[in-house]
């Protein structure tokens, strides 16, 4: 058999199109066409494109590795310095054993589990996924999954003041500014209001004044790392007749006593901390959880066990009729592909650190960040809200604008953290540090020397 | 173990002091917690497993899991085509993984190339003007045309009166849920006799509320539509937007362009038609094109090209719907979508287009004598069939579909599009062989005589799977949606 395609001529083979020429010649003669070109005889010709596609030339294997190692090695690659930059995608380890399970391709290239029977695998592992996820939110039910801890937040929020039958929802201005904006876009589009609980000493003020409100959104902790009293959102929830919504780091749950134990209705976040690369912000994991009276009403997919006919347990994905395929307009969300992978990630990461794994993970952080704030302080740069305790990540007053000490720390291989001017322009002179399990004592120590000297200058 | 069996849950195997990986632990100083964070938790109760015994657990569950590389997967509208394995090689590079979002933007320009050079190649296989690749699933794209719809309109003072998005009656089901998301109401458009939009049940429902109306081309039969731009024309005579829904886009790649058409906008399914793996139900990448009258609107910060071809984040966006995510989008799809773009590149792009249509159109022609097609004309790279006289014989298409599994296939779409009756939508897109195809055909063939000869065996079926069909009512009655200690012992009960 010959394995030149005519539209191939003088081209290497594409092995993606494994078609012979006898194979097109057989598979013609049973349709009954004359050529490839009559199967598209319902297309317009004056639709139809003509001439050649301003496009790049075809590349082998070895010419694509090339061209995008090359793409590659024009990013700074975090590996090689020492990361102190968080503002929700954190430099976490990722255990050896995920990028194995998930690279497996009975789970890599499979799709959706529609049919339970060929689809075990990945629905049990999605059923341990919501178990693990809920246990380390303190909720009842978890959903596997969303895209990202904006949109699943915007999503929290929605539902909760749907359940309210609520247009107005009130969002902490400490709730990281991305995610405040996807809640804007998603609200906007909608015709919901959103209206803002002012921060206070780098916390939220919760007794400001809301009106009556269908959800309270908070973030633990927040975006300026200080980990925010979720009793008292939870008394402001109460009296605005609000569902309590908060977004939480799912690594500082390892060791901060969890929303769902503070009362929390839904519980979201981002799951890239829990094993997944931050890739340049994608593809990442939102997670959600909630209490079970909501499980009606909750977006995205759920898997429940079920017994067949012969009584075998199994696993299949259920309470469909909310999803979109089935309900349509009224269904409770229109998501349907979701990060089904990045969620098997995060079950494998959840086994590999396990019960002792994620408190040494969040303890460790913890440690790091103490000592980095102590140092850093002694390098000249200021504490930001010094009577609020943190997690892992925290504020320093530079005294002078941040983006250019943070440019001058890089060259010396730190990356020193956010420019809050960035995304705040009152912020000029404050830089949000984020400090890992990964982070080591001479990292930190050559941080804060380089500080000192920039500082100095 | 070289037999497939059930594994228990991993939460069922841990015992007090194992762990599954050699983690880092802090040298700084030690601290006082409580001092430090406050109260503390007492404890996080997920499984405590050694690393090969966890690696084991997921290893026997992916064996009772099927992907396209068990086997032919021709699930309809799901274009589950080869991912490709430089793609993965790719997006595992240190330079990709290992970068951050918000990292200064002058030490990200090769993502900011990878999304410019990907956003090149759309612009032109689509037709469109501009393309951003924030939305993060197809869903989410949809969603994020619908955005752009409404600001536009309401730009021209338009808002409040449009208040409609009209879908076809074969419309996916995400199409009207998103517009549902976007504040609209939904009217619906019957498919005529034909298989194509009726056009006068669509000038019947056309008026200035209407904001948009939602088009699948090919259409989820399979069919494209040949009135597609005078369909257009009539929604912009009354000043609506057509919006493509770009799930059938591999029917297109290289042949034809929808923004040739007259949409407005579209979305594409980057895990469907560009080939970045479904994962089981995601990561998904949902790319947007629009035409130039909407580049105003899209999600900032925007990806852009300056006047020297170097890329750079555009944040001045003063119209910008806002933020659809956290971020950029599905950075690492991007690079392997890139990836996959660049290997068919100018010379072979067609291919993608034309062996996918020939496949379907093979699949069609040799099931044509057991499993008709719902509309006699050529179909594109997917082909409905309906099994509906097995039904009289009390045979439903799902039964079918499971006896597919005991052959060693994935059953094709069932029940969709709902205007078909017992719908066979059968998707074998380019990558698949003759042989394979033909297997699949003899299989499905020999199906269709069981159900003619013991047609409640059928009723069964699957029998070789490691589950059969499971109570899915029961399973909503009694719902089990996680793991306790507790349900441990129910079960052993």
């Amino acid at each position: 058999m010959t394995r030149k395609i005519a539209f191939l001529a003088g081209h290497p083979a594409m092995t993606y199109v494994p078609h012979t020429e006898d194979d097109v010649r057989s598979m013609l003669a049973t349709i009954g066409a004359m050529s490839i070109d009559d199967l598209f005889i319902e297309i317009p010709d004056d639709l139809k494109l003509k001439g050649e596609l301003n496009i790049p030339d075809q590349m082998d294997e070895h010419q694509l590795l090339g061209h995008l190692r090359m793409l590659s090695e024009r990013n700074l690659d975090l590996s090689r310095v020492a990361c102190f930059l968080g503002a929700g995608m954190y430099d976490r380890y990722i255990p050896a054993s995920i990028g194995a399970v998930i690279s497996r391709g009975e789970f890599l290239t499979s799709y959706t589990p529609y049919q339970p029977e060929v689809s075990q695998g990945y629905l049990q592992t999605i059923y341990e996924f919501q178990t693990g996820i809920a246990e380390l939110y303190g909720c009842e039910i978890a959903n596997a999954s969303m895209y990202d801890g904006p949109t699943s937040l915007a999503e929290a929020a929605i539902m909760g003041a749907s359940l309210q039958k609520s247009n107005r929802i009130a969002v902490s201005a400490c709730v990281h500014p991305h995610y405040r904006e996807v809640i804007h876009t998603y609200c906007w589009a909608l015709g919901m209001e959103v209206v803002e609980m002012p921060e206070r000493d780098g916390a939220t003020d919760w007794n400001a004044e809301i009106g009556e409100v269908g959800a309270v959104v908070a973030q633990y902790p927040n975006f300026f790392g200080v980990i925010e009293d979720l009793k008292a959102v939870r008394e402001a929830a109460d009296p605005a007749g609000a569902k309590m919504v908060v977004s939480a780091d799912p690594t500082a749950c390892g060791i901060l006593p969890p929303p769902g134990s503070f009362g929390a209705d839904i519980v979201t976040g981002e799951g890239q901390p829990l094993g997944i690369p931050m890739g340049f912000g994608g593809p990442v994991l939102g997670l959600f959880a909630c209490k079970r009276e909501y499980a009606r009403f909750i977006p995205g997919r759920i898997v429940g066990r079920a017994k067949d006919a012969q009584g075998r347990l199994g696993y299949t994905m259920t309470l469909r009729t909310r999803e979109q395929d089935i309900r349509r307009e009224k269904a409770t969300s229109n998501i349907c592909t979701n990060e089904a992978l990045m969620a098997l990630a995060s079950t494998v990461y959840m086994a590999a650190v396990g019960k002792n794994g994620i408190r040494s993970v969040a303890e460790s952080s913890v440690r790091n960040a103490q000592y980095t704030i102590d140092q850093l302080e002694k390098a000249g740069a200021k504490r930001k809200y010094p009577n609020q305790k943190v997690f892992c990540e925290f504020v320093v007053d530079l005294g002078r604008p941040a983006g250019p000490v943070r440019d001058a720390l890089l060259d010396r291989g730190v990356l020193a953290g956010l420019p809050l001017g960035e995304v705040d322009p009152r912020r000029e002179n404050e830089l949000l540090v984020a400090v890992t399990e990964v982070r080591t004592k001479e990292q930190i120590d050559s941080f804060a020397t380089a500080m000192k000297e920039v500082l100095a200058r | 173990m070289i037999t497939k069996t059930q594994e228990p849950l991993i939460f069922e195997k841990s015992v007090s002091g194992r762990i599954g990986c050699n983690l880092p632990v802090a040298d700084t100083p030690e601290v006082d917690l409580s001092e430090a964070v406050g109260p503390v938790r007492k404890e996080v109760v997920w499984p405590e497993i050694g690393e090969l015994d966890m690696l084991r657990h997921f290893t026997n569950l992916s064996r009772i899991n099927y992907g396209i590389e068990v086997g032919f997967y021709p699930l309809g509208s799901c274009t589950m085509k080869y991912n490709p394995k430089i793609n993965e090689r790719t997006a595992g590079l240190s330079g990709f993984t290992n970068t951050h979002p918000m990292q200064p933007e002058a030490t990200a320009k090769g993502f900011l190339e990878v999304y410019a050079s990907c956003m090149d190649i759309l612009r032109e296989l689509t037709g469109f003007d501009e393309i951003t690749m924030q939305p993060v699933a197809g869903a989410h794209g949809e969603m994020t045309c619908l955005m752009i719809i409404k600001a536009y309109h309401e730009s021209h003072g338009e808002g409040e009166k449009r208040k409609y998005v009209l879908c076809p009656d074969s419309a996916h089901g995400t199409n009207p849920a998103s517009a549902a998301r976007c504040g609209y109401d939904v009217k619906t458009i019957p498919t005529g006799a034909d298989g194509n939009t009726d056009i006068a049940a669509l000038k019947a429902m056309l008026n200035d509320e209407v904001a948009a109306f939602m088009v699948t081309n090919p259409s989820t039969l399979g069919l494209f539509e040949p009135n597609i731009s005078e369909i257009c024309r009539l929604v912009h005579e009354v000043g609506g937007q057509v919006f493509c829904d770009g799930a059938n886009m591999n029917a297109m790649v290289g042949t034809t362009r929808p923004g040739d058409h007259g949409f407005d906008c579209m979305h594409l399914n980057l895990h469907k038609t560009f080939s970045t793996p479904h994962g089981g139900g995601g990561p998904g990448c949902g790319a947007i094109g629009l035409k130039s009258h909407l580049e105003p609107f899209i999600p900032g910060p925007a990806i852009k090209r300056g006047e020297d071809g170097e890329p750079y984040l555009d944040r001045n966006r003063p119209l910008s719907v806002g933020r659809v995510s956290g971020f950029f989008g599905q950075s690492l799809m991007a690079v392997r979508a890139l990836t996959y773009l660049l290997a068919y590149g100018k010379q072979g792009m067609s291919a993608i287009s034309r062996y996918s249509v020939l496949n379907a159109n093979y699949v069609k022609a040799r099931l044509k004598g057991v499993l008709p097609a719902a509309h006699d004309r050529p179909c594109m790279h997917e082909c409905v069939l309906t099994a509906k006289e097995y039904k009289k014989l009390g045979v439903r298409a799902l039964d079918l579909s499971k006896r597919l599994i005991d052959y060693g296939f994935h059953p094709p779409t069932n029940y969709f599009p709902l205007i078909v009756p017992e719908a066979f939508m059968i998707e074998p897109t380019e990558t698949e062989t003759k042989e394979t195809l033909d297997k699949f055909c003899d299989a499905l063939i020999a199906i269709c005589e069981e159900a003619r000869s013991e047609p409640d065996k059928l009723h069964d079926a699957p029998f070789t799977a490691i589950v059969g069909r499971l109570d899915e009512a029961a399973a909503v009655k009694n719902l089990d949606v996680r793991w306790t200690p507790a349900s441990t012992a129910d079960v052993a009960g």
